[in-house]
């Protein structure tokens, strides 16, 4: 052997790291996005966002309860789960912005803000109360593959599906903002919005559009982390939330690429901080690298003003 | 003119509202304060039902010293300044006596209160070894044994028992996990005979724990110990056992809860986790479960049994010293034993249950059974 | 009539929207530990009959807004000018005598009311004068609640001696937060903020050898002050007058800031970076200095929480309360000093008078905040300018 044993662990371990991070850094990029385009758009922070990514994890929870407890198992429950929560989660997001954003688009810059933070307050109570407090075990609908079944202690099938469904949504994210009408629609409105308007861009729509793709993201990442991890409570969309806010800020604020590296960095940053120093302070690295990283660059590692830029 | 008296009866009306309502009685007040709402709240709605339950039976038969005995639920969602501010409001209302509080840092925060009051208080849950062992708290008793036993009892059943070299411990970061790791750290260390290979804490609710599961794989260790609740213990476990790692994994009694295996399903199958004693054998145990299910529906939570024990012995002692005055409660308390579904009680001078003990379990086959 | 009929057909699909959005969540309840499903259909109904009810409400008050022309106040109080005397002298008398008129629980409460404000008006230097988006102010509650219950347990130093101790350690982490902001504008600056809250925040949880971890710190003493403390009546009583002192030290503080040259300005800061600099005010110290004095007055707060409550752990310290602090000082009216006071009492003494609907507390909260931002953006005073009397 030209590798002794424990050099060839530490290599293992590195890569089972990084593999843990980037799991965790997709399902942060995916909530992370949505916080990002809606700032791009109307220049706020979502704070109920992360509530929307929990209700998705709930809607899918109902959804392959009900249809596992009439038979149906496998994948055809998974893609049923997935499906309806992202309908709902939309749903969801739009009305949002209709009750709880749209009044106060005049309004001072910190009024939409606190309206977030109450919405959010307000969806939390409302799943605990019309569901229950406890955790609720989620089925573990991704089944197992074969060709996984000999490096599955490295990696599971789950994980898996997270990087390819991430991958996936960048790509068709990309492909919507660059090169449909939609997107340029969408990237005009965030641009400026006057000037959108002028030019006949129904900028309500854009919006509620905005919020609409922000949302499913959320709930296909809710829906995602529920299978993997196993459990869900209503208390998981502000853990999830405030991460994500932390990364897309990271990458830069408005940015959709920015969004996407700063889930990767974060999520990296602290699977590395957990497997080489301490899992205690692993929030605390997290939080310590984005001070850092704006100290260096002020407006997020790609970011520039609040243009949503591909 | 008209807006002058308007806005002068509404601070009127405003400050009329803040003024309580006198309560005027002849009954026994018991307090019972924990967590009835919050995500905590699965540990503190099953104690109010037990008091409401021992409550309706005893005021059936004719009531404490005659008298009828009332209850009077605060909520304290486990938040320390919460739990001042009820303990307070009972204060103020005049309680008699106390069942609560569910959390040890709740508990702690609140019992300076009820102590320079003089107020007996019983806890169903606080765990918290400091809180009798310290001497601080002359009016607090529990009916659980502390996390120090705990601790003590995992630590010997994996060194003696499983003759376990390489232990990793891990905790949730909080007072209850963190505590219960800490003891069972310093017992390991104390012992020589097995190596703390990973003392780590996870963070409750985060988005996954494939680092800290990979980290425990890395380290070799034979076993973990856990010290925390069954959310993050079931995540722990299937994590692990999905990476085919056949870690022994042990843990409290945050964990010895039937809902960790509906959780964790077949992930639970193996896992050791310390509990009160088993007492499901008890006729009282059996007539309490049945009378819950009766009235609520379903099956009674996290220290039910506790807490209708902590009512019994409380009312008891009042029966028996035959006042509500503090020095007579606590004499009859510590002298009197009292017939509880978890056995027949009394209490020792620093306020810890003689005859409530842990043993050890196992999930064998879905359910917990106990290990002799 | 017209106008009815729209109504109400608009005001059912928004029904029967809220019917279908809330349909998985309200009406099935899957349990999956026990395998059961429950269907509540009722919840259905009460939902699209609140929905429509709120709806119709809604579009009426719109209607009468965009109607009458006059946005007629939510809060616009006209009192002649011999009233407002009496009224002052009613308030005034009310406050001293109010802690022998109640018990010692509501006392407390007030007491904890009167410590918002105070935090209201310190963040409200931070982000109603300067502008600066603080999202982690409670690291520098934490800051002096643990200052002083640590100089307590460490070397007994009682709470007058260490009230100075944690204005200056506080005031030190502003300064320490503020270096590193200072570049950073808007949203940014408030990601970083709220980084800085938690990061405090995980540290006092998770370095026992100095904080006592997640157990906190117990036995905190009361202030002494003539043996009053140590009976739990006297103590609330002592504590509710000893923050009124602190709350007319620092309005009379805020208010002599705002009308100085600093807090011109912050004032400048706010309106614009730009023009302030190019006028020659130094924007490095004039944002440390938001920070650092803001910064002060929480410290203090904190000490004072440390020793009302005497038991604090890190989970007093959430971000929550960060939140819940600036909603303060929005809905009060950024700047507005009064503002601030009538809304930190409505948002901290609500929760605790709605103690009657438990469960719905939180719930009912949330949608104030949301109502309260949606019908007065721009807070419960808003901002008037300084004017000049009109000769």
């Amino acid at each position: 052997m030209i590798l002794s044993e424990s050099f060839y662990e530490s290599i293992l371990y590195f890569f089972e790291l990084f593999l843990s991070g980037i799991t965790r850094g997709s399902i942060y990029a995916l909530i992370a996005l949505g916080y990002t385009m809606v700032y791009g758009i109307i220049e706020l922070i979502n704070f109920a966002h992360g509530e929307i990514y929990m209700i998705g994890a709930f809607i899918a929870l109902i959804v392959s309860g009900i249809m596992t407890m009439y038979g149906y198992a496998g994948l055809s429950v998974f893609f049923t789960a997935m499906i309806v929560a992202v309908l709902y989660s939309s749903a969801y997001g739009f009305t949002l912005e209709k009750i709880a954003y749209k009044p106060l688009r005049n309004a001072p810059r910190l009024s939409p803000l606190i309206s977030a933070i109450g919405m959010s307050i307000f969806l939390q109570n409302y799943v605990m109360l019309a569901q229950t407090s406890d955790f609720m075990p989620f089925p573990s609908l991704i089944p197992d593959f074969e060709f996984l079944a000999l490096i599955d202690y490295i990696i599971g099938a789950p994980e898996v599906v997270i990087l390819i469904t991430t991958v996936i949504v960048m790509i068709a994210l990309t492909f919507l903002i660059k090169y449909t009408r939609i997107g340029k629609a969408m990237r005009a409105t965030a641009q400026d919005k006057k000037m959108a308007m002028l030019v006949g861009i129904d900028i309500n729509k854009m919006i509620s559009i905005t919020f609409i793709i922000g949302s499913a993201l959320a709930a296909i990442a809710g829906v995602l982390i529920a299978s993997h991890i196993g459990q869900i409570n209503f208390y998981i969309g502000f853990i999830a939330g405030i991460k994500a806010f932390t990364a897309a800020v990271l990458g830069g604020i408005g940015s959709i690429p920015g969004a996407v590296l700063g889930g990767m960095v974060l999520g990296l940053t602290e699977s590395f901080a957990t497997g080489y120093v301490s899992s205690d302070y692993e929030d605390v690295f997290a939080f310590g690298l984005l001070v850092l990283i704006l100290i260096v660059r002020p407006s997020g590692l790609i970011g520039k003003t609040t243009t949503q830029k591909v | 003119m008209l807006k002058f008296t308007s806005k002068a009866l509404t601070v009127l009306f405003v400050l009329f509202l803040m003024v309580p309502v006198l309560h005027a009685g002849e009954t026994i007040h018991l307090g019972v304060a924990g967590a009835h709402s919050g995500d905590l709240a699965s540990y503190g709605i099953p104690s109010v039902r037990a008091a409401e339950l021992v409550v309706e039976m005893i005021n059936s038969r004719g009531g404490v010293l005659g008298k009828k005995v009332e209850i009077w639920a605060e909520d304290d969602a486990c938040k320390p300044e919460l739990a001042t501010n009820t303990a307070t409001r009972l204060i103020s209302k005049d309680v008699h006596v106390v069942m609560g509080h569910i959390c040890s840092g709740a508990t702690k925060a609140a019992l300076g209160i009820y102590k320079d009051m003089n107020i007996i208080t019983m806890s169903p849950s606080a765990t918290n070894p400091d809180l009798t062992q310290s001497g601080n708290y002359p009016n607090f008793f529990r009916t659980i044994a502390s996390d120090d036993a705990q601790a003590r009892l995992e630590v010997d059943f994996a060194l003696n028992k499983l003759k376990l070299k390489k232990i990793a411990v891990i905790h949730d970061k909080g007072d209850y996990g963190k505590g219960l790791a800490e003891f069972a750290r310093m017992f390991l260390q104390k012992s020589g005979k097995a190596e703390v290979v990973l003392y780590e804490g996870i963070t409750p609710g985060a988005v996954d724990y494939s680092a800290v599961i990979r980290k425990i794989k890395r380290s070799k260790a034979e076993a973990v110990i856990y010290g925390g609740y069954h959310p993050e213990a079931s995540k722990l476990v299937s994590g692990i056992r999905k990476k085919r790692m056949n870690t022994i994994f042990i843990s409290d009694d945050g964990v010895k809860d039937d809902t960790f295996i509906k959780v964790a399903k077949k992930y639970a199958e193996g896992v050791y986790a310390t509990g009160p004693k088993d007492v499901s054998k008890n006729p009282m145990t059996i007539k309490a479960i049945a009378d819950h299910k009766k009235k609520y529906g379903d099956d009674p939570g996290a220290f039910f049994l506790n807490a209708y024990s902590a009512t019994l012995a409380l009312l008891n002692a009042i029966e028996k010293s035959g006042s509500t005055k503090y020095t007579k409660i606590k004499n009859a308390l510590q002298k009197e034993y009292v017939e509880t579904p978890l056995g027949k009680i009394r209490f020792d001078n620093r306020g810890d249950a003689v005859g409530v003990g842990f043993s050890m379990y196992q999930v064998k086959n879905g359910s917990y059974v106990e290990v002799k | 009539m017209l106008k009815i009929v729209e109504n109400i057909q608009s005001s059912f699909w928004t029904a029967i929207w809220f019917m279908l959005l809330t349909f998985p969540i309200m009406v099935i309840k899957v349990n999956t530990i026990d395998h059961t499903i429950e269907w509540r259909f009722k919840n259905m109904i009460w939902v699209g009959l609140s929905v429509f009810i709120l709806s119709f409400l809604r579009q009426l008050y719109i209607q009468r807004k965009v109607g009458s022309g006059i946005n007629k106040k939510f809060l616009k109080i006209h009192i002649k000018n011999k009233y407002y005397f009496l009224i002052a002298i009613f308030v005034i008398l009310s406050t001293i005598f109010f802690p022998h008129l109640v018990s010692a629980y509501q006392v407390n409460i007030m007491t904890t009311a009167m410590i918002y404000v105070v935090l209201g008006l310190g963040l409200n230097i931070v982000v109603g004068l300067a502008g600066l988006l603080d999202l982690g102010y409670v690291a520098f509650y934490a800051v002096g609640a643990y200052s002083y219950a640590l100089l307590n347990y460490h070397f007994q130093i009682n709470f007058w001696t260490a009230l100075p101790l944690c204005a200056l350690l506080s005031a030190t982490f502003g300064v320490l937060l503020g270096f590193p902001v200072l570049r950073l504008r808007g949203d940014y600056l408030a990601i970083v903020t709220l980084g800085f809250g938690e990061i405090i925040r995980l540290i006092l949880e998770n370095w026992n050898e100095f904080s006592f971890g997640p157990s906190g710190i117990a036995n905190i003493p009361r202030p002494p002050f003539a043996g009053l403390e140590n009976n739990i009546q006297t103590a609330a009583i002592l504590m509710y007058y000893l923050m009124l002192l602190m709350v007319l030290f620092t309005i009379f503080m805020v208010n002599r800031l705002q009308n100085s040259r600093i807090g011109r300005a912050w004032i400048a800061l706010r309106e614009d970076e730009i023009a302030c600099q190019a006028m020659g005010i130094d924007k490095t110290k004039t944002k440390l200095l938001a920070f650092a004095l803001g910064a002060t007055w929480a410290g203090l707060m904190g000490a004072f929480f440390a020793a009302k409550t005497t038991f604090i752990n890190p989970a007093c310290f959430t971000f929550l309360e960060s939140a819940i602090i600036l909603s303060i000082v929005v809905l009060g009216g950024m700047g507005s000093i009064f503002g601030v006071i009538i809304a930190a009492f409505i948002l901290i003494l609500l929760p605790e008078y709605l103690r009657a609907f438990s469960d719905y507390r939180m719930l009912i909260f949330g949608a104030s905040m949301v109502l309260m931002m949606v019908f007065r953006p721009q807070g419960l005073i808003s901002k008037v300018g300084r004017t000049y009397n009109k000769a």
